[in-house]
């Protein structure tokens, strides 16, 4: 049953979008699709009990909007309500409206683990976008295993993690890191690196990640030192002196949190100007959403490498952009992760409309190969090991709070969750 | 770890390195008046001492767009007076929950802290709602920003000089207050002896509330001043509430030199301990460190010597 409505999927449904003449309702960037639900009936599409109704689906949103996260966490939320009125504006999936049950995982990660096991035991959800922190994610982690729930999980993350119920819209490690240590040393001829970070997994891990990769793939380069300091940590004047010390080419820094504004605030009133490029700072955890609390004139001129930035100049995230801004306020910024939640609810659409099936088990089947050409990001396409291909880039922060791109991959960098030589 | 370095590329990272030791002394010391003064004084563990703070960051930013937006020729004296605004919005805070809930509570010193605990989750929920989850960039004028080199090497910064500065103020003005003054006589003799101090007149519901609003007013004060140095968002406070605590309690509740004295101790050991070994670690053997002599000393560095 479900092979011969795979195989009739597709080119059936463009042809009878184009018959019903729906498809130029909706202005949304996306090209529209018009499915017909009683096209699909329900007992066919849904064989094991999910929330899907003749005209509605249900899927879970689950993110911190209290606590500490929340300030992380609130952009994940927005994008993602953006993408499901969008994708409802089109016609839903299947011919089904998106409705969402909002839970919130208060900063703890029990809470999440909790509220996950209410999603998909209690209401049954179709699929959940949602977490943001590694660590809530790991809580869930097992939620979704035993209930064979499917998540989306948008964060950039360290990565040596492959779930079967998980699809990972951000960039695992090595994608962000490898691509921005070799244009530094390439076009600033960079050779000596200081690695800095809050003390937990994954400003740890990507650092191990960047020693492997500076030490035994970038010729002549050396690591000049490494330390961590404990998430919330406030004074960092000492390791500035430590940097001075040692004078590396590189900050490569990964901090976090309200520790992140407070580095960059004392790294400018020690005289050391990321502008002036001596030593060049490179992070690869501040978008466009720190910024707003460092301040742009403290943080202005240093660069930093992941695949989203708000000012990329292409047509799908100009309309994008708008479209955000349209539906929470003009004052909005857009950082990486709030692009790759955005990107959860039409990868989930886009898998269950080739699966013909809301069922996790044919939706995770047809996942891999999955590609968007209308992603803010541009293209992007899901591998086999649930991640996705994507571009990375370089930006360069200026005093308005956002990147000037200057440097982009030529093509889509592999996802490779547990990179060889790298642990 | 030095042998590649000139003698004058030696002294001036020391010099430096001195200088961020007295820095972070200073922001110790502003962190901590204010508790001093509400748990040394009056026994009260106010959990919500760093939410205290954050409503100073909070004004802080409020007038910064204020002046922004209306006055900008004098934007570049606004701190100053947004420190005046941070004192007297923390202080009547106090005020208020001094009278609702502290006044309640001081035969039962122990519920207090989970009194104040829940305020300041009821206070970090009501900053989420009014001023948004997301941090807010709190705009400095810019002489205020940057470093003053003193030799071609040393450089120190600006901001951290006006953090010394203040902490200096603030600690004289403190002293005053409680050593040199009639009001500082009553505030020690209710944390004295609280009946016998009712008992020949000294209103001590009032000087209590007025204990009560000064300390967090200073704390609001230093909120101010930490908007140069560190972020202002919802939970910022927590940020600073282990560190105030460990510092009032390993000087000795009840005593200001303590507090200093403590002050001094754990900064220069973390800041020392930072350059010579990572982050973590030092953070670690700092508390370690605390945490010993506590054991030996349960009383702190130094502790009023009281009749009981």
């Amino acid at each position: 049953m479900s092979d011969s409505k795979k195989s009739t999927g597709i080119n059936n449904l463009s042809r009878r979008a184009v018959l019903a003449g729906g498809a130029a309702l909706s202005a949304s960037l996306f090209a529209p699709k018009m499915l017909r639900a009683q096209d699909y009936p329900t007992a066919e599409i849904n064989t094991t009990g999910l929330a899907v109704t003749d005209d509605t689906v249900t899927c879970g949103i689950l993110h911190s909007v209290t606590g500490t996260m929340a300030i992380s966490e609130t952009g994940s939320v927005q994008a993602e309500k953006l993408a499901i009125e969008q994708i409802n504006a089109q016609g839903g999936i299947l011919g089904r409206k998106i409705e969402y049950i909002q839970e919130d995982g208060a900063s703890d990660w029990p809470t999440f683990a909790e509220k996950a096991r209410k999603l998909l035991v209690q209401d049954k959800v179709a699929s959940v976008m949602g977490c943001w922190t590694s660590a809530s994610r790991k809580a869930v982690l097992p939620v979704f295993e035993q209930n064979n729930g499917f998540l989306y999980y948008p964060t950039f993350y360290e990565g040596l993690e492959e779930s079967p119920n998980v699809i990972y819209t951000g960039q695992e490690a090595t994608q962000q890191i490898i691509a921005g240590l070799n244009w530094v040393n390439q076009t600033k001829g960079a050779k000596s690196f200081y690695l800095l970070g809050s003390d937990y997994i994954w400003p740890r891990t990507s650092n191990k990640i960047a020693r492997k990769h500076i030490e035994n793939f970038m010729e002549g380069c050396e690591v000049v030192g490494e330390e961590y300091y404990p998430l919330g940590h406030t004074q960092f004047n000492s390791v500035i002196n430590k940097i001075r010390l040692r004078k590396p080419d590189v900050i490569y820094a990964i901090v976090v949190g309200g520790s992140n504004v407070a580095f960059y605030k004392q790294l400018k009133a020690a005289g050391i100007d990321p502008a002036e490029e001596s030593p060049i700072v490179l992070t690869i955890s501040v978008t466009e959403d720190e910024i707003r609390g460092i301040g742009g004139e403290n943080i202005d001129g240093a660069y930093a490498c992941m695949k989203y930035f708000q000012s990329l100049e292409n047509e799908n995230n100009q309309e994008f952009v708008s479209a955000f801004k349209e539906m929470w306020g003009e004052d909005i910024v857009i950082g990486d992760v709030t692009q790759a939640a955005y990107l959860g609810p039409w990868l989930w659409k886009a898998a269950v409309e080739k699966a013909g099936s809301f069922d996790v088990d044919k939706v995770r089947e047809a996942s891999p190969g999955i590609e968007l050409q209308t992603a803010p990001e541009g293209y992007v396409k899901v591998h086999e090991n649930h991640h996705l291909w994507s571009k990375t880039r370089v930006g360069r922060a200026k005093t308005d709070g956002q990147y000037d791109v200057v440097y982009e991959t030529a093509d889509l960098v592999e996802p490779d969750p547990f990179p060889e030589g790298y642990q | 770890m030095f042998s590649d370095y000139s003698m004058s590329e030696l002294t001036a990272i020391f010099a430096m390195q001195g200088f961020a030791g007295l820095i972070l002394f200073s922001v110790f010391v502003l962190m901590a008046l204010g508790l001093a003064i509400i748990f040394g004084q009056m026994g009260v563990i106010n959990m919500a001492h760093g939410e205290f703070m954050i409503l100073g960051a909070y004004v802080t930013y409020l007038m910064s767009n204020l002046f922004a937006d209306y006055m900008p020729a004098l934007f570049s004296i606004y701190f100053f007076i947004a420190m005046i605004f941070a004192f007297i919005a923390s202080g009547a805070l106090g005020m208020l929950v001094e009278w609702a809930l502290i006044r309640h509570l001081y035969k039962r010193p122990l519920d207090t802290l989970l009194a104040t605990w829940g305020l300041s989750l009821i206070l970090q929920q009501l900053y989420r709602t009014v001023f948004g989850a997301r941090e807010v960039g709190v705009t400095i004028p810019d002489w205020m920003m940057g470093s003053l080199p003193l030799t071609d090497l040393i450089e120190v910064p600006i901001n951290g000089i006006f953090v010394m500065v203040l902490a200096v103020g603030i600690s004289v003005g403190v002293y005053v207050m409680l050593y040199r003054s009639g009001w500082g006589k009553q505030v020690r003799a209710i944390n004295n002896n609280r009946q016998m101090a009712d008992a020949v007149g000294i209103n001590t519901a009032w000087t209590d509330r007025m204990t009560f609003a000064i300390g967090c007013g200073v704390a609001g004060v230093a909120g101010s001043a930490f908007t140069m140095i560190g972020s202002t968002g919802p939970t910022a406070g927590q940020l600073y509430i282990v560190d105030t605590f460990l510092v009032v309690v390993f000087g000795g509740a009840g005593s200001l030199l303590g507090t200093i004295a403590s002050a001094f101790s754990i900064s220069q050991a973390q800041s020392i301990m930072e350059f010579f070994i990572s982050g973590s670690m030092a953070k670690v053997l700092t508390l370690l460190t605390v945490v010993g002599i506590l054991m030996l000393r349960p009383q702190g560095l130094f502790s009023l010597k009281l009749r009981k």
